[in-house]
């Protein structure tokens, strides 16, 4: 078997090349294998789109207006304050 | 110790209302990249500490939530330096790639049938228009390895370069990538069993 046959079924290596073609860049050698890769595997091409979702979505996972903030419990916000205005008043 | 001076005459800043303002945003900040509850906030307690001590550093050219992020920041990654290193040693390409093959055929690297990813049904849309999907990316997030998380976190939340996570994680370039590509087959496959 050739390489770009053996790329051609492959999953486990495709899936890594859509996760370097996510953050870095791919050889043109990789895009070609990647392309072959996807022209054949459904599957490939769902966990492609979904990778590209996922890493949107953690992106945006802390932008304060996207974000279900979490709440500080006040007990322990009380204590906080109580330190900064200690060390604030101290002089 | 600090320098009381500059803590009554900076005008630009006022720590007074810094729990009030910034406690809640920096304590999520904390908690979705470190997982742990008590920690996180121990670390936004330290950062306000550490803040009053550097106050005269504060120029006013961020905002002040900015600059607070970026001491607490600061501190998170050190907690990810302390969780990984014990990691680092034991994360070789060999087991992660053992680990794999619950992933994907051994001989001919096809996917194995349980773990063929399906859609979701929501890649088409508006993500962030679901709040229940998102809750359930953090859960996925949480139950990460700490050093995948680090790294994954890094990278996709705080974009960093792939040079300086593995300097500051001192994890190899290779394992870099297996970190990264084991993280989202198990990121993925989370989502897909809670949310289908």
């Amino acid at each position: 078997m050739d390489e770009l046959t053996k790329i051609a079924y492959n999953c486990r290596k495709a899936t890594h090349l859509i996760e370097k073609k996510l953050i870095d860049h791919l050889t043109l050698r990789e895009k070609l294998e990647l392309k072959i890769h996807l022209a054949g595997c459904s599957v490939c091409r769902v966990f492609e789109q979904q990778s590209t979702l996922i890493n949107k979505m953690v992106r945006d996972l802390f932008h304060p207006e996207k974000i279900t903030e979490l709440k500080l419990d006040e007990e322990y916000k009380k204590q906080m304050q109580e330190r900064i205005e200690e060390k604030l008043n101290k002089h | 110790m600090s320098n009381n001076n500059d803590i009554a005459t900076n005008v630009l800043t006022e720590p007074g209302k810094w729990v009030a303002q910034y406690a809640d945003y920096l304590y999520t900040y904390a908690y979705t990249r470190i997982n742990d509850e008590d920690l996180a906030k121990d670390l936004v307690q330290e950062t306000f500490l550490a803040a009053l001590e550097k106050l005269d550093q504060f120029k006013g050219n961020s905002s002040e939530r900015t600059w607070l992020t970026a001491i607490l920041k600061n501190k998170v990654i050190d907690v990810y330096r302390k969780k990984s290193s014990a990691f680092a040693q034991k994360t070789d390409v060999a087991e992660a790639e053992r680990e794999q093959q619950d992933f994907f055929d051994h001989n001919d690297g096809h996917w194995n049938v349980e773990h063929r990813p399906k859609a979701f049904g929501i890649e088409e849309q508006d993500p962030l228009i679901n709040k229940e999907f998102n809750y359930i990316l953090q859960k996925c997030l949480q139950k990460l390895p700490a050093l995948w998380l680090s790294v994954f976190t890094m990278k996709h939340m705080d974009d960093q370069s792939t040079d300086v996570i593995c300097e500051e994680l001192r994890v190899s370039p290779s394992n870099f990538w297996v970190i990264i590509h084991r993280t989202k087959l198990n990121l993925r496959a989370c989502l897909q069993k809670n949310w289908i």
